[in-house]
């Protein structure tokens, strides 16, 4: 069944990039927002910042990673709810491919976007960031996949529970971009209105961004085991609840 | 609930048609012995294994056509094949049979750009990839013009010739006529009556219908003389005559030709699984 599996996130990763906008809405743009953002402030903000001051408090690579994160969980939405819809799900299920086996493949696709969609990146970003060596790559990468991986299952569960493909984009869009403002990216989580806290801190992409942030700052992975463990409890919970009410028709 | 009292029994190498109007069951009851559907209630039993406990043995072992079943718009021919072949232990060679259903030359073609015919002869060859022993087809020539449903009758027979079992749905009389060695007639998720076209014909429908025409003034009154003759009606010269019994069609010939009556036309008209649905529903299938 191994077979199957590689044999369907290969086939996945080719058909979504002969999609028009497939590719260029999930890998060029954000690389676009990285090197136009960069350019606008190149001077201003260097990786591991942290000012206070100036017109933005985002780090840029972590801005651009979740970003990277959110279009591949609206990518996938979109991807499950047409497959559903178009019952291509419903023939993958007449054959011995065991449903996991189908949303792993898909899963697996994400990640390696989003791995290529980061060194892409980071190849275009040079001028702005040179990659010094104390810019922790591999632990980034590692951070970023982690973080994709627990948002995804959130994105599972939207498409678990959207109606029709129509709906799935925007619903997925007005679950996933407000968390955007309260995750700690622009506003540093200590200074939102008490009740936002609240809602901050059940918010997965808030731990994805602190542990993103500090692994950009060169903290050690054990300062965020917190962080990690929300992650996994996201995926385990997320996962879970769409286990229950996933449709496949 | 979509069905309720369905029972029946497919044997090996048999063309078994479940028949009816859309929404009528047969979809349901054929998912759920496909294991794609789990049945509140009942027993079903394929190739010996519980479609549902055994669902992917049963997989392994049956092919399936699914209606309105769509793939990846941007996939391959091939590429389908492929991977359709690559969830099997031992798949067939997958561009033989491309060949075999006329395909070849759209091996690099992407799906979204496919007539109807091609993708319903796409899903077919994906149905055989892994070599099945039983094979589903749901509605397969649904919205297709009449030459590709033809060609596609063709590769039908051809799959039943193989030795191969297959189980169909259609809401198409001619379609059930011409491919199945039996069918079971399903109106409202239930099962009214099942045996072979013929039968079925003949068990329901035994009334045999004669169309004439003659100018003869006496042909009505030695028609009428005929023992199993049971309605006569006419319009100007043409005359419609039906009867009971196999022999019927033999009297009213012996009738005419003893008579010496001219006729300038002369035919029978057969009833079929069409006359035999209307007979058992009271509704047309088309209704």
């Amino acid at each position: 069944m191994l077979r199957g599996l590689w044999k369907l996130t290969w086939l996945e990763i080719k058909i979504f990039l002969r999609e028009p906008l497939g590719a260029f809405g999930s890998i060029i743009f954000p690389v676009l927002v990285f090197v136009v953002l960069g350019r606008f402030a190149g001077g201003r903000i260097t990786p591991g910042s942290i000012s206070g001051a100036g017109f933005v408090r985002v780090e840029l690579p972590v801005l651009v990673s979740v970003l990277i994160a959110l279009s591949g969980v609206l990518s996938l939405v979109t991807i499950i709810s047409i497959y559903r819809e178009g019952g291509i799900l419903k023939r993958l299920r007449a054959t011995p491919l065991r449903p996991q086996t189908i949303l792993t493949a898909h899963v697996l696709v994400k990640l390696a976007l989003t791995a290529l969609t980061m060194a892409l990146t980071v190849l275009a970003g040079k001028r702005y960031f040179p990659i010094h060596a104390g810019f922790p790559i591999f632990g980034f990468t590692m951070a970023l996949l982690i973080s994709t991986w627990s948002i995804l299952s959130i994105g599972f569960l939207i498409a678990s529970i959207v109606p029709t493909a129509r709906f799935a984009q925007p619903i997925g869009a007005a679950i996933l971009y407000p968390m955007l403002g309260l995750c700690g990216l622009f506003v540093p989580v200590q200074l939102l209105p008490p009740a936002l806290q609240v809602v901050a801190r059940v918010l997965p992409l808030t731990y994805a961004v602190s542990l993103l942030s500090g692994i950009l700052k060169g903290d050690a992975w054990s300062a965020h085991m917190g962080d990690l463990a929300a992650l996994v409890v996201v995926f385990a919970v997320c996962t879970a609840l769409s286990a229950k009410v996933f449709r496949w028709e | 609930m979509a069905v309720s009292e369905v029972s029946f029994d497919v044997s090996e190498g048999e063309v078994f048609g479940l028949i009816g109007p859309n929404g009528a069951g047969k979809t349901t009851t054929m998912e759920c012995v496909e294991g794609v559907r789990r049945p509140d209630e009942g027993e079903i039993s394929i190739l010996g294994l519980d479609p549902f406990r055994d669902v992917f043995q049963v997989q392994n072992l049956i092919g399936v056509q699914l209606q309105q079943a769509q793939l990846q718009k941007r996939i391959k021919v091939w590429e389908a094949v492929d991977l359709w072949a690559s969830f099997y232990p031992k798949p067939m060679d997958g561009n033989r049979l491309l060949e075999q259903l006329g395909l070849a030359d759209k091996r690099n073609s992407l799906f979204m750009t496919l007539s109807g015919g091609q993708k319903q002869r796409l899903f077919i060859a994906l149905a055989l990839i892994n070599d099945p022993e039983v094979v589903f087809l749901d509605e397969l020539t649904t919205g297709l013009d009449p030459q590709s449903r033809r060609a596609i009758w063709d590769l039908v027979r051809g799959i039943r010739d193989r030795g191969k079992t297959v189980v169909l749905t259609t809401h198409l009389m001619e379609e059930a006529e011409r491919l199945c060695d039996r069918v079971a007639i399903v109106e409202r998720g239930k099962i009214i009556d099942i045996g072979s076209p013929e039968e079925l014909v003949r068990r329901h429908c035994p009334t045999r219908t004669v169309v004439l025409a003659t100018e003869d003034a006496l042909a009505e009154e030695r028609l009428r003389a005929i023992p199993q003759m049971e309605t006569l009606t006419h319009q100007g010269s043409e005359f419609t005559i039906q009867g009971r019994g196999d022999d019927f069609v033999t009297e009213v010939i012996q009738c005419l030709s003893e008579n010496r009556i001219r006729i300038t036309d002369f035919r029978t008209v057969l009833p079929n699984l069409e006359d035999v649905f209307l007979k058992l529903t009271g509704h047309s299938i088309r209704d």
